[in-house]
């Protein structure tokens, strides 16, 4: 969706407010519970990451920009498990449970995090579906606007460029957040010049390189 | 999104001093995390010591350092640079710097001609296993937003400065692909072992939005 998430090339924000090279990893000790209890529902399998990512990104764009980024985690996780019948809004505002929890398969212990996270979640699938583009090919990001999740950046879409790399046959985000299959396709790194995306006025020197899923471009 | 942290946060949106979210009274938001917390764990959807070691986990071990190790050894040894870039993913899981958001690596060499950037205008998207958890500017708007088009300027706000005609190229994480910056080798370390090498190794520099530091 054309949400507040998708944000490059945007113009306003103010400059990078870095803290240097050794920031703290977190700035309030909540936002170590918020990145855990994350991973740790997660794992309980009643989502994808894409439904995940869909749930943060989907935030009404006033919303997105209010919220600090573990705030943002914060509504995910609270979106997910409510839409999935695991906790109810009245269950957080009251901090104590109201109703039987849903049985669920999977809970993540202790002695799995170690091996739940080196295992991580690949999204590099077997297939025999041959490639439609090579290095070097001329490609065109579609112009569409999908309601639903996509990771196809408006500021490529309509534009050409070059196919830079080829990933193999990766779950297409679009189709997975929405509970419909994996649907795996081929993935490219897809390399746009910046005059392209940003006009005569653009960095000479700059170009762009997104990854992009076969159904997202056209032959150039 | 607000690049503020919270406690900013909470005094814009609730007219409080600044120490106020320091002291004893708990903002909004810690209230609604403890309240959620205690819900998923009397659920028995959390294990509170997986919590834990979660934490300790992305707090202490997983770190720039593991980075440091895969560019110095890059640096070091020629045949691991090649492998690195041709074939990132088990290069760096060959160091033991596996897992999730690593799964799929790519490596890309900064050089005289070209300078690289990472960023997720969507979202993110970082390389964990090797760089930790994503710096707050690096998940904030001015940042995503402006590098795709202005990463001069970015630089700039990073007081880095490159040379006119130097290309750059800005690899934007729209999938599952994660990319490491290879630096250039700062000149005056010939002869360094590895170990003295990764020290000159910053998690800007493997971002893009740093160089290695120079020896002194």
């Amino acid at each position: 969706m054309n949400g507040g998430a998708d944000m490059g090339g945007m113009m306003g924000f103010g400059p990078v407010r870095h803290e240097g090279e050794h920031e703290p990893k977190f700035h309030a000790e909540w936002e170590k519970r918020v990145l855990a209890m994350t991973l740790a529902v997660g794992a309980t399998g009643q989502w994808n990451i894409d439904m995940s990512r869909s749930a943060r990104e989907s935030l009404p764009p006033p919303q997105y920009y209010a919220k600090t980024y573990y705030q943002i985690w914060l509504a995910g996780i609270e979106k997910l498990m409510i839409d999935r019948g695991m906790i109810s809004a009245e269950e957080i505002e009251a901090g104590r449970v109201l109703a039987p929890p849903k049985p669920l398969p999977r809970i993540l212990k202790v002695e799995n995090v170690p091996t739940v996270l080196a295992k991580g979640g690949p999204t590099e699938r077997e297939s025999d579906q041959p490639a439609r583009f090579k290095a070097g090919d001329r490609v065109r990001a579609k112009n569409i606007h999908p309601t639903g999740h996509t990771r196809l950046p408006r500021y490529v879409r309509g534009h050409v460029g070059t196919v830079e790399l080829l990933h193999g046959v990766h779950v297409f985000p679009d189709s997975n957040a929405k509970g419909q299959g994996e649907q795996p396709q081929w993935l490219y790194t897809v390399r746009f010049e910046g005059r392209e995306l940003w006009g005569p006025e653009a960095d000479p020197t700059l170009s762009v390189s997104v990854d992009a899923w076969d159904s997202y471009l056209d032959p150039a | 999104m607000a690049q503020d942290h919270d406690h900013h946060h909470h005094d814009h949106a609730h007219g409080h001093h600044h120490d106020h979210a320091h002291g004893t009274v708990l903002s909004d938001v810690e209230l609604r995390v403890r309240a959620l917390e205690s819900v998923l764990v009397e659920k028995g959807y959390v294990d509170p010591a997986a919590l834990d070691l979660l934490i300790e986990t992305y707090e202490t071990k997983v770190g720039p350092h593991n980075g440091a190790h895969v560019v110095a050894k890059a640096w070091s040894d020629p045949a691991y640079r090649d492998w690195l870039l041709k074939d990132a993913s088990t290069a760096i899981q060959s160091l033991g710097y596996v897992g999730r958001q690593g799964e799929h690596m790519v490596a890309v060499e900064n050089t005289p001609a070209t300078h690289n950037m990472v960023v997720c205008t969507l979202c993110s998207c970082y390389p964990w296993p090797v760089l930790g958890l994503p710096p707050v500017w690096y998940k904030s708007a001015p940042y995503r937003s402006r590098v795709v088009m202005d990463p001069r300027g970015v630089l700039q706000d990073f007081g880095v400065t490159l040379p006119e005609g130097k290309q750059i190229k800005v690899w934007d994480s729209t999938a599952e692909v994660r990319y490491l910056v290879l630096p250039e080798r700062p000149k005056g370390t010939e002869g360094w072992s590895e170990e003295k090498l990764a020290t000159l190794v910053t998690r800007d520099s493997m971002i893009g939005t740093g160089l290695a530091k120079v020896p002194s």
